[in-house]
């Protein structure tokens, strides 16, 4: 075994232990846009496009190189943009500063 | 490794810090869009730096800049232009067509490097079998990334409604998915043990690709929520194992995190649903051949309940909590109810809005679409949260909801056993407004809408908030 892929077996475990670490007690209410940002970030994969498309010599890598780039550009861009979308629907709104927590159930305003 | 070398890894490293930072950041809601932010800025980082790389070695020519410039333009068009101009309601169709792509990208990858050393070994400049530290990933990433691009496709395609989102037994069933595996591992440990051959791996990319459409296809679109968080992580499974093919630490670190995290929110989502990853992979509602015929209703008669009723009910009670469900996102009613909700409040009725955790379409969907409708967030409570207060409430309002809302998830032996469901039935009276008595996803008859305590309003969802509107205002 090289010393490269033990380097790259090693930051592949720990990478894997940081994924199951950095996802703690979710609410339901974030999981959809937690999900949405995940994608976004296997959008990576563009860095790996992008070399395959710079060394492409013949015409098939040539147009696999191009779909993958487009491929994952799109998952980059999209991915990010709707996530954003998402969650700015959670930005507090003046209006939600009403007095009572909505939710008591009880005591009806005036 | 020279400067510019080591300048681009460190970008590359301070890019995958930002994606674990930006993660961290996500699980709350206050610093969530803080969070995404710093992820995108790491990926900014990370795609620049590569740029710059290839721009100074000078290994890209002309042609290469080209593929890379207009490949950018139009993946990064497709995307914006998409990510924009999506409805709110058909944002988790769209979250799965970008998986599937990213999955597809991380497959190429593979594709093309496994053909291009092919041909340097038959041009006999490469004197080595391709070594197994570049054949296993290599078949691993085939293989995942295509699952992950057809099955990301038909889950988009379901949600869409372009393919039925109920359970679609695919012939042969588990034959074809036995079959299927079969094929691949053959032809997978055939090319590991030293044979070089594209044809072989084509065979591999054919056989996934169908996998994906047969794994997908018989799981019922409620369960969709969890095949596309699932798929998630498998495309940053795949990514990872492109990291290994072309040697690549980023894709390595960030597949690898995506992997996992998406593993664990999988498992979280599924829990919310009281669904277990495996029940849904192996056939969802239904799909089982030992699901207990439910008799259901018993025979008991519905009470079809008019407008002008409804909103005398619902002005004069002190509490009302009102139950969105699917059915309100479909017809785009968030807005409507929003607006027969700040009506009673005007007249004194205290408003909440009683969010399961699967209402909508995914976890969270709910509450992103009556946030669009400028709901106060504070009014927006969680199942376990107002479950208790259901006693208390005069009227419960069910907008669109159908099998959340069903008691007979409260016995064993129904297709909606376990799930957690609302107390809508504890409530003093109930409306529901619903099109008409067809069955929710589960396909089984809800005993809410025989409970002699239950009025049904039978409209869409939009029309039938849109009159209760008017009629509340007449009186």
């Amino acid at each position: 075994m090289s010393p490269e892929l033990l380097g790259a077996l090693t930051v592949f475990v720990l990478a894997i232990l940081c994924g199951f670490a950095v996802i703690s007690k979710v609410p339901a209410t974030l999981h959809t846009p937690l999900m949405s940002g995940a994608n976004s970030i296997h959008g990576i994969v563009l860095v790996g496009s992008m070399v395959i498309a710079a060394s492409a010599t013949d015409l098939l890598s040539q147009v696999l190189s191009f779909v993958a780039v487009a491929f994952a550009t799109m998952n980059v861009v999209g991915g990010y943009v709707v996530t954003d979308r998402m969650l700015q629907m959670f930005k507090r709104k003046p209006a939600a500063a009403k007095p009572a927590e909505a939710g008591a159930g009880e005591a009806p305003k005036a | 490794m020279d400067t510019l070398e080591a300048v681009v890894r460190i970008a590359w490293l301070a890019g995958a810090a930002a994606f674990v930072l930006g993660l961290m950041r996500m699980n709350s809601p206050a610093t969530a869009r803080n969070g995404n932010l710093l992820s995108a800025g790491g990926m900014a980082i990370a795609i620049g730096g590569t740029a710059v790389l290839l721009a100074a070695r000078g290994q890209a020519g002309l042609t290469a800049w080209i593929i890379i410039l207009a490949g950018i333009a139009l993946g990064g068009g497709l995307g914006l232009y998409t990510a924009r101009t999506v409805k709110m309601t058909a944002m988790p169709q769209l979250v799965s067509l970008f998986n599937a792509v990213g999955g597809g990208a991380a497959a190429l990858i593979a594709i093309d490097d496994y053909i291009r050393l092919a041909n340097l070994q038959t041009a006999a400049l490469l004197p080595n079998a391709i070594p197994l530290q570049i054949a296993v990933p290599t078949v691993l990433d085939v293989v995942i990334g295509s699952i992950t691009f057809t099955g990301s496709l038909i889950a988009s395609g379901k949600l869409m409604g372009v393919i039925p989102g109920k359970p679609i037994k695919v012939p042969g069933g588990q034959l074809v998915t036995v079959a299927l595996a079969a094929i691949t591992a053959v032809a997978a440990i055939y090319l590991w043990l030293g044979n070089v051959s594209v044809p072989v791996l084509f065979v591999i990319i054919a056989a996934s690709l169908t996998f994906g459409v047969t794994m997908v296809l018989p799981i019922g679109g409620a369960d969709m929520p969890v095949v596309i968080s699932l798929l998630n992580s498998f495309t940053g499974t795949a990514v990872a194992m492109a990291g290994f093919v072309i040697g690549n630490d980023v894709l390595i670190i960030a597949g690898a995190l995506v992997g996992a995290s998406g593993a664990i929110l999988t498992k979280l989502m599924a829990d919310a649903m009281n669904r277990s990853v495996l029940n849904i992979i192996a056939g969802g509602f239904g799909g089982g051949e030992g699901t207990v015929a439910v008799t259901g209703a018993e025979g008991g008669t519905v009470r079809s309940l008019g407008v002008d009723d409804a909103a005398i009910q619902l002005a004069y009670a002190q509490n009302v909590i009102i139950v969105p469900g699917y059915g309100l996102a479909v017809a785009q009613a968030q807005h409507a109810v929003r607006e027969l909700a700040e009506l009673l409040e005007a007249r004194g009725v205290n408003v909440s809005y009683a969010i399961h955790p699967v209402a909508g379409r995914m976890p969270g969907h709910m509450n992103v679409l009556l946030a669009e409708a400028n709901v106060p967030y504070p009014q927006l409570r969680e199942m376990d949260d107002i479950n208790p207060e259901f006693e208390r409430a005069d009227v419960a309002l069910v907008v669109g909801a159908n099998d959340v809302t069903n008691p007979a998830a409260r016995r064993p032996g129904t297709p909606v056993s376990g799930m957690p469901i609302l107390d809508v039935d504890h409530a003093k009276s109930i409306i529901v407004v619903k099109r008409s008595m067809g069955r929710g996803y589960a396909g089984i008859d809800n005993e809410l809408y025989v409970n002699p305590k239950t009025g049904m309003l039978f409209a869409d969802a939009k029309q039938g908030l849109a009159d209760l509107v008017a009629a509340v205002k007449a009186l």
